[in-house]
C-alpha cells in the first residue's frame, strides 16, 4: 500500500539560529526509516513523468522502489547508471522545477521528495556501501576533458565506464570546479565532492590539476598529443560587474572572489592563510543561488546584517525556493525591487554604503519577465561596509582566444550542436555553462552526458 | 609537487628559486606570471616569471619576503618541493618592432624587468636600463642587467651604490640627452611606476607598466585583480599584467593593494615567530 500522506517527510536540519554561525551542513539527511516511509509515497506511475524532468534521466521510480524495500545498494546502482555525482545532485538540483515538478503526487499535495531520497541513497552508499568499483577494461582510446566541474566530471565518468582512458585538466589546485570553489560547505560538504571524485579516479579517470588549457597546452596540442577527442567544460567563470561608480572600492567583491576565498581557500577557518575582510553589514547584489550562497556565507562569517538587493520581486528570484527559504530563516534581509546605483566610500576608501533606487515592475520584456523600471525620486542609502556583486558570470574567453576556428556567440558561449555537443571544430565537444552561460549543476551534467555518448559514437564509428 | 632545483639569496630579503615545471618552462615568455601555493591550505600567490630554461624544464621566480607565504616559501631549500605551481598566466610583454627602449626596474621589480631587457637585447634592440634600490644592500641583478644593456644606470636612495637619486632622475637625464625611445617599460612599486609615467607623459613617450595586484585564480575568475585603465575595468590576470601606463589609475590601484595590509602584517609576524621557534 502506498503511503498516501499529502506531505513530504520533512528534512531534519540544523536550527537556523545555530547554523547561521557555523559552516556545517544545514540539511542533515533522512534516516533509513524516514527514507523508506518517503519512498512508499511513490505511486510508481507507468509513464514516469519524473524521469522526463531529469536532465540525466535517472530511472527514478525504479530506485525509489528499491528504497521502499530497503535495498539501498540496489537503489544506488540504479542511480549511478545515469548519474556520476549522485550525492551532489541530491543536494543541489532544483528538483522543484525538474523531477519533483512533474511528480503526480504534487498535483494534490507535495511531490515525492525525490532529491532527498537520492541524497539518502548516495550517502548511505558512501558510508555503508558494499559494491566494489570495477575498473572497466580499457578500449585503447584516449579522450581529454578540459575543466573538472559537473559537466567535465560527468563526461569523464561516462567515458571511463565505457573503457576510455580519460584525462581531466583542471586550472585550479583542486578538482571539482564550482562544486569546490563556488557552492559552500554548508550546502555541499567538500568531503562529499571529494568522495565522488575519488569514485571517478577508481574508475581510471586521471585528473591533472594546475593545468590552464589555453596557456600551458592548447586544444590543438591536446588533439596532436594522441587525444582523439576533447570535451570543453570550462564553465562560466568570468564575473560581471554593474559598471556603477564605486565598484572598485576596497570591500567590493565579485561573488566568485568572495566564495572562492571562503570555499576553495577556506578563509572561514580561523588559521586560514587567505584573508577575507571582516564585515559588519553586507549587501549582496543579485537574486540567484550564488547570491544566496554569498549572503549566507557572509552571515556565517559574523556579519550582523546581510541584505540581498534584487531589482525584481520575490516571484522573480531565480534562486531555488529552498535556498531563499533557508536564507530568510537565517536572518538574511531581502531588499526586493531595489537596484544599486552607486557604492559610496568611507573616509578610508573602503565601502561606506550603497545607494539604491526603488523599482517597480513594468511590461514584460523579450525574456517574458516583467521589466523593472526605476521609481521616481526613490533614492536611498543602505549603510554597509561590504558589497558582493552576484549578477552573473560569462564563459571565460581563454579557450576561444587560443583555439582557431572555435565559434562562439557574441556573449562568449561556445556554439554547439544541441544534441551532441559538437563544436565548430571536428573532434572538439563542449557542454555546461561554457555553452549555456551560467545555469545549474544538473544541466551541465546533462550536457556532459550527451557529449560523452556522442564522443563514443564518433570514436567507435571511425 | 614541484621541486626546487636551485635557490639563491640575492639579498637579505630577496630570493631566487628555479622550480622544475617542464610544461610551463616550454611556454613561458617574459612578462607572464605563475601562481604558486607552498603547502596544502596555503595561500595562492602570483609571481612574475623571472627566467626560464626550456631545456632544463625550469622556471625561475624571484620574490621579496614580505608576507607569511613568501616567508614560508623562503624556508624551503634546494631539493624541497612546493605544492602547486601553475602558469604561464597573463599576456607576454610585447617587444615586436621595438628598436630603442628604456627599461626601468625598481627593487624586486627588477626581477621582472630583467627578462624583458634580455629579450629586447636578444632581438637586437638598443636597451638603456635604469634600476633603483633603497641602498647598496638591496641591489640585485646589476651584473645581469649590465650584460644585456647598452647603457645601465643604477640608482640608490642613499647613494651607497651607483648614483644617488630616483630612477626618474636618471630617466629624465637620458631623455634630455636626446635619447629617443620607442617605448619605456617600467616595473616596480606602484608609486615609482606612477611617477615614471607622469614624467614620460610630459615627453609623450609610450610607457608600459606591469601590474601585480591581489589575485586568487589568475585565470579571470575572481575579478579581485581589477584595475581601471582609461576608465575601463580590466582584469590584470588575463588582460595584463602589462598596460599602457598613461591610462592606469594608479591611485585606485594603490588603494586596492592596501586592502589586506593589517591581515598580512599579523600573518607575517605570526609566521616569523613560528619559524624562529623552529630554528
Amino acid at each position: 500500500m502506498p503511503n498516501m500522506s499529502p506531505k513530504k517527510n520533512p528534512m531534519p536540519s540544523q536550527e537556523p539560529n545555530v547554523r547561521n554561525k557555523n559552516f556545517l551542513e544545514v540539511a542533515l539527511g533522512y534516516s533509513e526509516e524516514t527514507a523508506i516511509d518517503e519512498a512508499k509515497r511513490c505511486l510508481g506511475c507507468k509513464n514516469k513523468p519524473c524521469v522526463s524532468g531529469c536532465p540525466v534521466k535517472i530511472h527514478i521510480p525504479d530506485f525509489i522502489k528499491e528504497v521502499a524495500e530497503g535495498n539501498f545498494e540496489a537503489a544506488y546502482r540504479i542511480i549511478s547508471e545515469a548519474s556520476s555525482l549522485p550525492a551532489v545532485c541530491g543536494r543541489v538540483c532544483p528538483q522543484e522545477n525538474q523531477c519533483e515538478g512533474k511528480c503526480v503526487r504534487g498535483i494534490k499535495g507535495e511531490s515525492v521528495a525525490i532529491g532527498r531520497l537520492e541524497r539518502f541513497v548516495a550517502d548511505w552508499h558512501n558510508q555503508k556501501g558494499t559494491d566494489k568499483i570495477e575498473r572497466p577494461e580499457l578500449n585503447g582510446h584516449k579522450v581529454a576533458i578540459v575543466g573538472s566541474g559537473p559537466a567535465g566530471l560527468t563526461c569523464a565518468g561516462d567515458l571511463a565506464k565505457k573503457g576510455y582512458s580519460v584525462t581531466v585538466f583542471e586550472a585550479l589546485h583542486l578538482a571539482g570546479g564550482v562544486l569546490i570553489y563556488g557552492i559552500p560547505e554548508f550546502r555541499l560538504p567538500k568531503a562529499i565532492v571529494q568522495k565522488e571524485i575519488d569514485t571517478l579516479k577508481s574508475l581510471g579517470v586521471e585528473i591533472k590539476t594546475n593545468m590552464v588549457i589555453g596557456k600551458v597546452l592548447s586544444i590543438d596540442e591536446l588533439l596532436e598529443d594522441g587525444f582523439e577527442a576533447v570535451f570543453i567544460g570550462t564553465g562560466a567563470g568570468l564575473p560581471r560587474f554593474m559598471g556603477i561608480p564605486g565598484e572598485n572600492l576596497k570591500g567590493v567583491y565579485s561573488a566568485n572572489e568572495f566564495l572562492t576565498r571562503v570555499n576553495l581557500m577556506k578563509a572561514y577557518k580561523e588559521d586560514s592563510k587567505t584573508p577575507i575582510k571582516e564585515n559588519k553589514k553586507v549587501a549582496v547584489v543579485g537574486g540567484g543561488n550564488v547570491a544566496m550562497d554569498a549572503a549566507r556565507c557572509a552571515k556565517r562569517l559574523g556579519a550582523e546584517e546581510v541584505y540581498v538587493v534584487y531589482r525584481r520581486g520575490e516571484e522573480e528570484l531565480p534562486a531555488r525556493a529552498e535556498e531563499v527559504e533557508h536564507a530568510k530563516e537565517e536572518g538574511i534581509i531581502f531588499k526586493l525591487l531595489t537596484n544599486p546605483v552607486e557604492i559610496l566610500p568611507d573616509e578610508n576608501n573602503f565601502v561606506g554604503g550603497i545607494k539604491c533606487v526603488e523599482m517597480e515592475l513594468g511590461e514584460a520584456d523579450e525574456s517574458g519577465r516583467c521589466k523593472p523600471v526605476v521609481k521616481k525620486d526613490s533614492e536611498f542609502v543602505i549603510d554597509v561596509d561590504c558589497v558582493i556583486m552576484s549578477i552573473g558570470t560569462s564563459p571565460n574567453p581563454l579557450i576561444k582566444s587560443t583555439t582557431k576556428g572555435l565559434e562562439t556567440k557574441t556573449w562568449g558561449g561556445i556554439i554547439t550542436d544541441s544534441e551532441t555537443g559538437l563544436t565548430s571544430r571536428e573532434r572538439v565537444y563542449a557542454g555546461g555553462d561554457a555553452v549555456t552561460g551560467a545555469a545549474t549543476v544538473i544541466m551541465a551534467m546533462g550536457e556532459g552526458k550527451s557529449a560523452a555518448a556522442a564522443i563514443d559514437e564518433y570514436i567507435m564509428g571511425k | 609537487m614541484y621541486k626546487i632545483v636551485k635557490k639563491v639569496c640575492l639579498n637579505p630579503t630577496v630570493t631566487r628559486m628555479d622550480i622544475l615545471a617542464p610544461h610551463i618552462a616550454k611556454k613561458a615568455e617574459p612578462g607572464q606570471f605563475i601562481i604558486l601555493r607552498v603547502s596544502e591550505d596555503g595561500e595562492r600567490i602570483p609571481l612574475t616569471v623571472a627566467d626560464y630554461d626550456r631545456n632544463a624544464g625550469t622556471v625561475a621566480v624571484i620574490f621579496q619576503i614580505v608576507g607569511a607565504t613568501t616567508e614560508e616559501l623562503n624556508q624551503k631549500d634546494e631539493g624541497d618541493s612546493i605544492c602547486d605551481f601553475v602558469g604561464p598566466l597573463g599576456q607576454p610583454t610585447e617587444t615586436d618592432g621595438l628598436k630603442k627602449v628604456a627599461v626601468i626596474g625598481g627593487g624586486v621589480g627588477c626581477a621582472i624587468a630583467y627578462p624583458v631587457a634580455k629579450k629586447l637585447h636578444e632581438q637586437g634592440a638598443c636597451v638603456h636600463s635604469v634600476i633603483g634600490f633603497r641602498n647598496r644592500e638591496l641591489v640585485i641583478l646589476d651584473k645581469d642587467f649590465d650584460a644585456v644593456s647598452d647603457r645601465l644606470q643604477v640608482m640608490t636612495d642613499d647613494g651607497s651604490f651607483g648614483e644617488k637619486g630616483l630612477v626618474t632622475d636618471a630617466l629624465k637625464k637620458l631623455i634630455e640627452e636626446g635619447n629617443k625611445y620607442d617605448e619605456v617599460i617600467v616595473i616596480g612599486p606602484l608609486i615609482m611606476m606612477k611617477f615614471v609615467c607622469m614624467l614620460t607623459k610630459e615627453y609623450g613617450i609610450k610607457t608600459v607598466v606591469s601590474m601585480n595586484p591581489i589575485m586568487i585564480d589568475g585565470t579571470g575568475m575572481c575579478g579581485g585583480c581589477r584595475i581601471s585603465v582609461g576608465g575601463e575595468v580590466k582584469f590584470a590576470c588575463v588582460d595584463g599584467p602589462d598596460f599602457d601606463g598613461h591610462l592606469v589609475d594608479f591611485d585606485e590601484a594603490m588603494e586596492r593593494a592596501s586592502m589586506y595590509k593589517a591581515f598580512e602584517r599579523k600573518a607575517h609576524d605570526k609566521a616569523c615567530s613560528l619559524f624562529k621557534g623552529v630554528e
